[in-house]
């Protein structure tokens, strides 16, 4: 569904991916796993057009992402869920959801997405009035996620959901993207909570400083000594 | 509570407005002397302050990006409208300030200016708007520096030009000055253009669109990854709101018998003035267009009264030095409303006709709720 091929991107002069492939399969969830500053951020800002490669290629169902500008990108059924909790503070919860489905003309469709990113998340829809900014961390996570999901995409990208949130509410959000790739979203995840995303996913990558170290099925990179001694503190 | 239905608030709006409108036609039948020497003059300024002040809250409590160089906007209008009904007037299409060529000239100078300083604002925030926060200010602050210096310097509207031999940077004679007869006479121009201007601007807001750049002031990133084409509505919001400024350059034209280039700059002491016109938005609440409407008519009063007014003669002289510097007045009542009412006159609350009655409730809640935060830092300080 996703193929990235020999990626590399630069912020001025920094290198920060240095030529990394991977790929993402129909109905897989993926996860993205690093220490700070390896790339995974970057990544996912690459992937989804808010920032641009200097060489390589991004394909996605057959089209090159690299060519699509960031807003259209959208509409191809690639949805983005910002790293620490992006909520439009000063707008209702329910009028985030509906900016996420932003790009969706058709009246009737919002309204059937908004019902299922309330069935998603039951906690939403009980705050639905309430401003996003007053909302606790763990609620403005599950909104920056159901705003993603406004727009019925095949396939989303995961920024660090787990970011500052208690750990029971890492739990709730991981039971959630669970949820979600069992009922067919494809998931590409980033994380540094590295023992929880290994548990969820099908298979993994481990970024380091730019380049890809490994790679392989989740079950297995968590058993491996390696990941174990640099990621799972064991 | 119960929520008053959309058809019954457009009803009340369209009623106020239209009761505006008759009140203008009225007062140009009838006023007296005073109504023609004193109020209507105001009422005139007024327009322009009020559409001005609503029109950079687009930019700045809607869009959340600060311009300083609102001004500018509003002289590339009025010497736009004022050029355009000049050379009509030399060419012979209309002599006196009244009928049909007349009032074609008019409506012609609203339009061309407001298309004039939209196209100025595409031009200037194509650039401009790819940077945030203080580089902004700086730009639109040189811009409205830049502004002045160029229309002072073009061969056709500067020093020599259509003012007709004058050596000086005004324009004389703008071809739409009206006398306080003809401003008395016309006071409906002015109230219907800042009804339609507040109208449109209210729609604008409202709309997808305006959700669409509260979305971006909200949060840039996550308005980005909604899928918003974050750079095309800031320019297409600035350049809304440069056209309104230009609109309000017409209404300035009409005001005044000549257009001189101090009038918009920096340097001016005077209301009208890019900072001025940031400090009413903040005054009456960012992201509130009636809070703007408000504060630029609560300023304006200020402003006159300070200047006209008897009551500073009868204050002692102390009293009275500190009123010579006007400016130094705006700014403490500017620190003053910020101390108590830290998000403006109205926060981004609209004022609406219909929520009259519930003004009570608000009211109380409001007090109540201070009173807990004082209980609560009272409680703190003690535990502390």
């Amino acid at each position: 569904m996703l193929e990235i091929k020999d990626l590399n991107v630069f912020y001025g002069a920094i290198h920060a991916l240095k030529g990394i492939s991977l790929t993402v399969g129909d109905g897989e969830l993926v996860s993205l796993i690093g220490a700070n500053g390896a790339g995974k951020t970057t990544t996912l800002h690459t992937i989804s057009g808010l920032l641009r490669a200097s060489s390589g290629s991004i394909v996605m169902d057959g089209y090159d992402l690299q060519k699509v500008p960031a807003n259209t990108i959208i509409g191809m059924g690639l949805a983005h869920v910002p790293e620490g909790r992006h909520v439009f503070a000063r707008m209702t919860v329910e009028e985030n959801l509906r900016m996420g489905a932003y790009i969706i003309k058709n009246q009737k469709n919002i309204s059937e997405n908004l019902e299922k990113v309330y069935s998603h998340f039951p906690r939403l829809k009980e705050r639905r009035r309430q401003l996003a900014g007053t909302l606790s961390g763990g609620e403005q996570q599950m909104l920056a996620t159901g705003r993603a999901l406004m727009t019925g995409p095949r396939i989303v990208l995961m920024d660090e959901p787990s970011m500052g949130l208690s750990p029971l509410l890492v739990k709730e959000i991981f039971a959630i993207i669970e949820e979600l790739h069992k009922s067919g979203i494809t998931i590409l995840l980033v994380e540094q909570n590295a023992k929880m995303a290994l548990a969820v996913s099908d298979r993994a990558y481990v970024l380091e400083t730019g380049t890809i170290s490994m790679e392989g099925r989740a079950a297995d990179l968590a058993a491996d000594d390696r990941v174990r001694k640099a990621y799972l503190g064991a | 509570m119960k929520q008053t239905s959309i058809k019954a608030r457009y009803l009340v709006n369209l009623a106020a407005a239209l009761l505006l409108f008759a009140l203008a036609v009225v007062i140009g039948m009838t006023g007296g002397s005073t109504m023609k020497l004193k109020i209507t003059p105001s009422l005139w300024q007024c327009s322009y302050l009020i559409i001005m002040a609503a029109s950079l809250n687009l930019v700045l409590g809607f869009l959340g990006q600060l311009s300083l160089g609102h001004c500018g906007f509003m002289a590339v209008g009025a010497y736009a409208a004022s050029l355009f009904s000049l050379a009509l007037q030399r060419a012979g299409f209309y002599t006196e300030k009244s009928g049909p060529a007349f009032m074609l000239v008019l409506l012609l100078s609203f339009l061309i200016a407001g298309a004039s300083a939209a196209l100025l604002g595409l031009l200037v925030g194509i650039p401009a708007l790819r940077l945030k926060g203080d580089y902004l200010a700086i730009i639109t602050l040189g811009f409205g520096m830049i502004i002045v210096n160029l229309i002072n310097n073009l061969p056709f509207c500067g020093q020599q030009g259509l003012s007709q031999g004058s050596a000086s940077s005004a324009l004389y004679a703008t071809g739409l000055g009206f006398s306080n007869d003809e401003k008395m006479q016309y006071l409906w121009v002015a109230a219907l253009v800042v009804i339609l201007c507040m109208t449109v601007m209210f729609m604008f807001v409202r709309s997808k669109y305006g959700r669409c750049i509260r979305a971006i002031r909200d949060n840039e990133i996550a308005a980005a990854a909604s899928g918003i084409n974050v750079s095309y509505y800031k320019v297409m919001t600035f350049t809304i709101s440069a056209f309104f400024a230009g609109i309000t350059g017409t209404l300035y034209a009409c005001c005044n018998a000549s257009l001189s280039t101090t009038s918009f700059a920096f340097t001016n002491g005077s209301i009208l003035n890019s900072v001025f016109i940031v400090v009413m938005v903040v005054v009456g609440g960012m992201g509130s267009l009636t809070g703007s409407v408000i504060a630029a008519v609560v300023l304006f009063l200020l402003n006159y009264t300070i200047k006209n007014g008897a009551w500073v003669a009868a204050l002692p002289a102390f009293l009275q030095n500190v009123f010579t510097y006007p400016m130094l007045v705006y700014s403490i009542a500017l620190i003053v409303v910020i101390m108590f009412r830290p998000r403006g006159i109205m926060g981004s609350r609209e004022f609406a006709l219909c929520d009259i009655p519930k003004w009570p409730a608000w009211i109380s809640s409001y007090f109540a709720s201070r009173g807990l935060e004082k209980s609560a830092k009272k409680e703190a300080a003690n535990h502390g």
